[in-house]
């Protein structure tokens, strides 16, 4: 931390992401669309590391250089995605010529 | 200065110049650029996998949520303590400092020890890295490759803080090395953070 100030309320930063944890976990076993789950879940993984990098982090308090650093991972990630959407694009497939899965667990 | 640069100067304040004891922090932020790189790397390619995968096993059916959801808390806890720690090093309390440090440590541990357990009854049940019986034998891959490389950072964190309680006990470490406490915290909040992620992508999604 650069400059003095405050620190932030630690255990209620705490309190959130415990409460994000269960809401997530919550999530999956709730009767919603596929899609909403996978938004829902997204979100709230993307707050909880906010929430880290913010406040435990102290990004929060923290020059606008470091700042800058750790957003450009995601960017670059961001990036990765959208490069990889045109294989994304057809249906699920499985790979040709390979057999089907077997059924049962092989033994070691 | 003039008439201007000074009216500049009170609506937005310069930013605060990187100094001698901020250069350690910039490269551990440059560092953890990087290796969030590598595991956005990761993650990206999981799911280019499993989308193009038709037989993808459900995660949260196979790996189940509830010990990895106790591993997750068990790192928030890890990261308040690690917080706590780099408190009690800043007021000049090395009995806090230690306190602290030692809990995040044993969260980290406890952490290792989960992970442990979790891949032999995994590893017991049939998921390989080459196969298993629920569907795409990619499925075991990137579960191992995913979840074993975060738990590389996770036995990295721990031996770090462990060489820093160690100094602490033989009397090394004063109040005025909590800038070194501070770059170790941020890796320590990384590997959190970090586990944040895999925890949604790898079992919950």
């Amino acid at each position: 931390m650069t400059q003095a100030h405050k620190p932030p309320n630690y255990i209620a930063i705490f309190w959130w992401l415990l409460a994000l944890t269960i809401l997530e976990v919550g999530v999956i076993f709730m009767p919603l669309a596929r899609l909403l789950v996978a938004i829902l879940l997204v979100g709230l993984a993307l707050s909880k590391a906010s929430l880290v990098a913010m406040y435990f982090m102290h990004l929060k308090y923290e020059p606008m250089t470091l700042g800058l650093i750790a957003v450009t991972p995601l960017l670059l990630c961001g990036l990765l995605v959208i490069a990889l959407l045109p294989d994304l694009s057809g249906p699920p497939h499985q790979a040709a010529g390979m057999p089907a899965p077997p059924a049962a667990p092989s033994s070691p | 200065m003039n008439q201007s640069a000074v009216v500049q100067a009170e609506i937005e304040p310069a930013e605060s110049p990187l100094t001698p004891e901020s250069w350690g922090k910039l490269g551990m932020w440059v560092f953890l650029a990087g290796d969030a790189m590598s595991f956005g790397a990761l993650l990206a390619g999981y799911g280019a996998l499993r989308y193009g995968s038709a037989d993808w096993p459900h995660p949260s059916s196979v790996l189940g949520v509830g010990l990895t959801a106790f591993m997750t808390f068990l790192l928030i806890c890890s990261s308040v303590t690690m917080v706590l720690a780099l408190d009690g090093i800043q007021r000049g309390d090395m009995a806090a400092l230690r306190k602290f440090l030692a809990l995040t440590i044993l969260g980290g541990v406890s952490f290792l020890a989960m992970q442990a357990y979790e891949w032999t009854h995994l590893i017991h049940d049939g998921l390989g890295l080459s196969g298993n019986p629920w569907g795409a034998s990619l499925f075991g891959t990137t579960f191992f490759i995913i979840t074993g490389f975060h738990g590389a950072h996770v036995t990295g964190g721990v031996v770090y803080l462990s060489c820093y309680l160690t100094r602490s006990l033989l009397g090394g470490l004063k109040q005025g090395h909590a800038s070194e406490i501070e770059i170790a915290a941020l890796y320590w909040h990384f590997v959190d953070l970090v586990w944040i992620l895999v925890f949604t992508f790898v079992y919950l999604l």
